[in-house]
């Protein structure tokens, strides 16, 4: 039972650090300020999810695996937050999102680079 | 009241659970404490049924757990982006409608879109959601409503 549970938990957090990592590869790799909040999105969303739920199966039953469980709640609803803040600024403050044409392929894309 | 004695409740069980330590003088500090936010909130005319959602105690977890399905496969497909490169996608920026009726189901909605990888809601007017897509996919899915539809029935 107990090396399954560590199994498990290092499947998780493998996998989360994985995600985490492909986050931080998007950043560098989309072209635009808006599409690269979508990347930013995989690493709070899968990254943090899956690395949390890992260390809540090593930490077994107790407070530890209550407060596990309220970061996971806060930085869920935080990081949602703070991306559509961010995106909404960036908007108002005139930034136009890069787009394709709905009839074209992606490499012909219509708009202004940032 | 009844959203008062629920703040109560909760931040109590806050405390209890970032504590750790059950003397007689620190559970003393803990109501003492739990009191003085509640009176404080209670005089800034913050706790109502925005901020303290008793409705949803029951229907927010069913919601919850689809939410989580949905961010996983979301995630499968902007990470798969990611790795195909900056070719595999196609960002288009799409209006939405909010069919909720209350301005919280509205946040709730913002909110989950924004969560879910590929999709950020970018502005929000009256009930009218702006959303930027990652792809044409996560668009598409976005269009057939079924999130609308969950936060809908969330929804008192």
């Amino acid at each position: 039972m107990e090396l399954l549970l560590d199994i498990v938990s290092w499947i998780l957090l493998i996998s989360g650090s994985f995600f985490t990592l492909t986050g931080a590869l998007g950043l560098f790799r989309f072209p635009d300020f808006f599409t690269r909040t979508h990347a930013a999105g995989v690493t709070d969303t899968a990254g943090a999810g899956l690395i949390l739920t890992g260390l809540m199966l090593q930490a077994g039953w107790g407070l530890v695996l209550a407060k596990l469980l309220l970061i996971l709640l806060f930085s869920l609803l935080a990081s949602t937050t703070a991306c559509h803040a961010m995106a909404k600024a960036a908007l108002k403050s005139g930034l136009k999102p890069q787009t394709v044409n709905d009839n074209s392929n992606s490499e012909e894309e219509t708009s202004s680079k940032p | 009241m009844k959203h008062v004695l629920a703040l109560s409740v909760l931040l109590s069980a806050f405390w209890l659970i970032n504590s750790g330590h059950y003397t007689s003088l620190l559970l003393f500090f803990m109501v003492v404490s739990v009191l003085f936010v509640a009176v404080l909130c209670h005089r800034m005319d913050v706790v109502d049924g925005e901020s303290q959602p008793l409705e949803l105690t029951f229907t927010i977890p069913v919601y919850w757990l689809w939410l989580i399905k949905e961010v996983t496969v979301a995630n499968i497909a902007v990470a798969r982006c990611v790795w195909k490169g900056a070719d595999s996608i196609s960002p288009s920026v799409i209006k939405v409608k909010a069919n909720q009726k209350t301005d919280l189901g509205i946040v709730i909605y913002a909110n989950s879109i924004t969560l879910t990888p590929g999709t950020v809601s970018i502005d929000l007017e009256d009930n009218e959601i702006t959303v930027h897509a990652l792809t044409r996919e996560t668009a598409k899915d976005l269009l057939t409503g079924e999130m609308d539809r969950r936060v809908c029935k969330v929804e008192p």
